[in-house]
């Protein structure tokens, strides 16, 4: 078992490499960073920037340089606000994360209750019409979705405001909106997980026990299919992440997802390259965490 | 996805069975009614996007400061020329949506071929040659898996200048490696069966036991996958350019308009209602078909 966990180890600092690796790619992808950030300056002006940020450099020299910094937390200035990138990342930090919290909370509690059901009653109108949500969910562009939620609930309805972050009310479109995006996702995985266990033959001899349906559902069935239920989630959160930037941006929520979709048009490369390597980092933490609990969880794997 | 091996493995040359193989499929697919609305709505589209100067009633660029704001046809204020009406500078929004189903389609199913290529190839490989070579590629599909998928398509088309080539590539080669670890597990699955056996016995060469034997028998896996991959990448292209990375300004795309009507939401409904109902409706439309072509390729679902 600590040789699984070793493994594991391994194969975070591998990944997290590789994360790097792709993160400095982001700057030096069209060749040259320079004229990247800063399109309109004259020539001169660029040789002297070329000179005093080591874009001369051998690229594996630049790349060392990059790893050192960025293992310091030192991601450069940001170009727009003039301020170290990471602090003004960090501090969104909480807001998206709780957005992306809130949206997966929703969405558990839809959804597991939904694919139970779902799964237990297999092809009635209650099934059909989930598995037809679930086909409109996964068919939805996120962003269009809040805005048709922006026009229903704050336009006509003015039951909530439209945009921003300031009062509880302000955080439901936002949560609402992410949650549509994965709601779909979670069901379609708790039902199937739910059929694939429901029949096998110690689910049967729980019932012929004569141990109470209710019972059955929760305390054997479910424990089992929670497994890739688990996994998945630890694998979307990814996914979730990705829809979080959109929401904010739909939405105005002052969260990283925003901040990174502003330095992108502002060309402010620090920012998009601490935030997509922060994100990425939780990204790769969050399955770690998934693949230890796993370990702990599951007994074959205990056992080997 | 589940690993699935095929109870008949594709005999190659064997035309007879074949046919017959490909009735079934074809019978199993026409029985779902869902399916067959989803093949028309998406002909449907695909066909307005081909003939979109035939089929859009007017120039979707042409301004009219008379018309702006237009609401469809069947509000009171509506027109008959304009029947969903039109967006801040008069333009007409069917005829934009006609000519936006272009970008859509063409990225979508471009970027899915990238995607394809560079996928299937390294699942062959890692799943075949195994080792050191199989750790190395599933250590980039873990790497690429660490981020969100739009996030990282959104920095690279900034950094390369955003244009219908670069979106392109940049969603192919940020969408790959679903191919990668379902060819892979399907290839592992094989390798061990007895007809891959036999023609390794008889002197096939690795090559051509990996082109001819393998590579065959994922073929339905492929198709059930970029069906449903296509409609990720419209959804993703639809993303790109509503966060105003799109591909340009020279074709309307549905993403950009529903990025400019969301400004005029509480004036003007319908301008960024009826794109999203365009990209719902499409990807709607192709998972339906995707999802039932995975259900009629499965020789166990009957």
């Amino acid at each position: 078992m600590l040789s699984l966990l070793t493994r594991r180890l391994i194969r975070l600092a591998v990944v997290l490499a590789g994360v790097s690796v792709v993160t400095f790619a982001i700057l030096h992808v069209s060749g040259d960073p320079v004229s990247l950030m800063m399109p309109e300056a004259p020539e001169s002006d660029r040789v002297v920037l070329r000179q005093s940020m080591g874009f001369n450099d051998p690229l594996p020299v630049q790349f060392a340089r990059f790893v050192h910094n960025i293992a310091r937390g030192d991601f450069g200035q940001s170009f727009f606000h003039r301020e170290p990138a990471l602090p003004l990342v960090l501090e969104r930090m909480p807001t998206t994360l709780l957005l992306t919290v809130l949206a997966m909370a929703l969405s558990l509690g839809l959804a597991v209750p939904i694919g139970i059901l779902s799964a237990i009653r297999r092809n009635s109108a209650f099934d059909h019409s989930a598995t037809l949500v679930v086909f409109l969910g996964t068919s939805m562009p996120v962003f269009w979705t809040g805005i048709m939620l922006i026009l229903l609930f704050a336009v006509q309805l003015r039951w909530l405001p439209v945009s921003g972050w300031d009062s509880w009310a302000a955080l439901v479109l936002p949560a609402a909106t992410l949650a549509t995006f994965s709601t779909p996702l979670l069901l379609r995985i708790v039902r199937s997980s739910m059929l694939e266990v429901i029949n096998l033959d110690y689910v049967r001899t729980a019932r012929a026990k004569g141990v109470s349906e209710w019972l059955v559902i929760c305390r054997h069935a479910l424990t089992n299919a929670a497994l890739p239920l688990v996994t998945v989630a630890g694998l979307q959160f990814g996914l979730l992440l990705g829809g979080a930037v959109i929401t904010e941006t739909v939405f105005a929520v002052p969260g990283v997802g925003r901040l990174i979709v502003n330095a992108i048009r502002q060309l402010d490369f620090p920012i998009v390259q601490a935030g997509v390597f922060l994100l990425a980092l939780i990204v790769v933490l969050v399955n770690f965490a998934v693949d230890v609990l796993y370990i702990y969880l599951n007994p074959q794997i205990r056992v080997r | 996805m589940a690993i699935r091996t095929l109870a008949s493995p594709v005999e190659v040359g064997d035309r007879a069975a074949r046919s017959a193989e490909r009735s079934r499929v074809w019978r199993k697919f026409v029985r779902n009614p869902a399916a067959i609305a989803g093949a028309l709505v998406l002909a449907t589209v695909v066909a307005a996007a081909i003939f979109a100067p035939l089929v859009a009633p007017q120039d979707p660029a042409r301004q009219s400061l008379i018309r702006r704001f237009t609401p469809p046809v069947w509000a009171d204020a509506g027109k008959a020329a304009y029947p969903l009406g039109t967006d801040q500078v008069g333009r007409d929004i069917l005829s934009r949506i006609v000519y936006g189903a272009r970008v859509s389609l063409v990225v979508g199913i471009a970027a899915v071929l990238v995607s394809l290529v560079v996928g299937v190839t390294l699942g062959l490989l890692s799943g075949f040659l195994q080792g050191r070579v199989d750790t190395v590629i599933m250590t980039v599909v873990d790497v690429t898996l660490s981020f969100p998928q739009l996030l990282l398509a959104l920095a690279f088309v900034a950094a390369l200048g955003p244009s219908l080539v670069t979106i392109i590539v940049v969603l192919g080669l940020t969408g790959w490696e679903r191919y990668t670890r379902v060819v892979r597990a399907e290839v592992l699955a094989l390798r061990e069966k007895d007809f891959v056996e036999a023609a390794r016995a008889i002197g096939a060469s690795p090559i051509r036991t990996l082109l001819r034997h393998l590579l065959p028998n994922t073929f339905s896996s492929i198709i059930v996958m970029s069906t449903l991959q296509v409609a990720q990448a419209i959804l993703q292209e639809a993303a790109l350019s509503f966060l105003g990375v799109g591909t340009g300004n020279v074709y309307p795309t549905w993403g950009q308009m529903i990025a400019l009507g969301r400004d005029f939401v509480s004036v003007a409904w319908w301008l960024p209602t009826f794109p999203g109902l365009a990209i719902l409706l499409t990807v709607l439309a192709i998972n339906l078909v995707g999802d039932r072509l995975r259900d009629a390729l499965d020789p166990r679902v009957t």
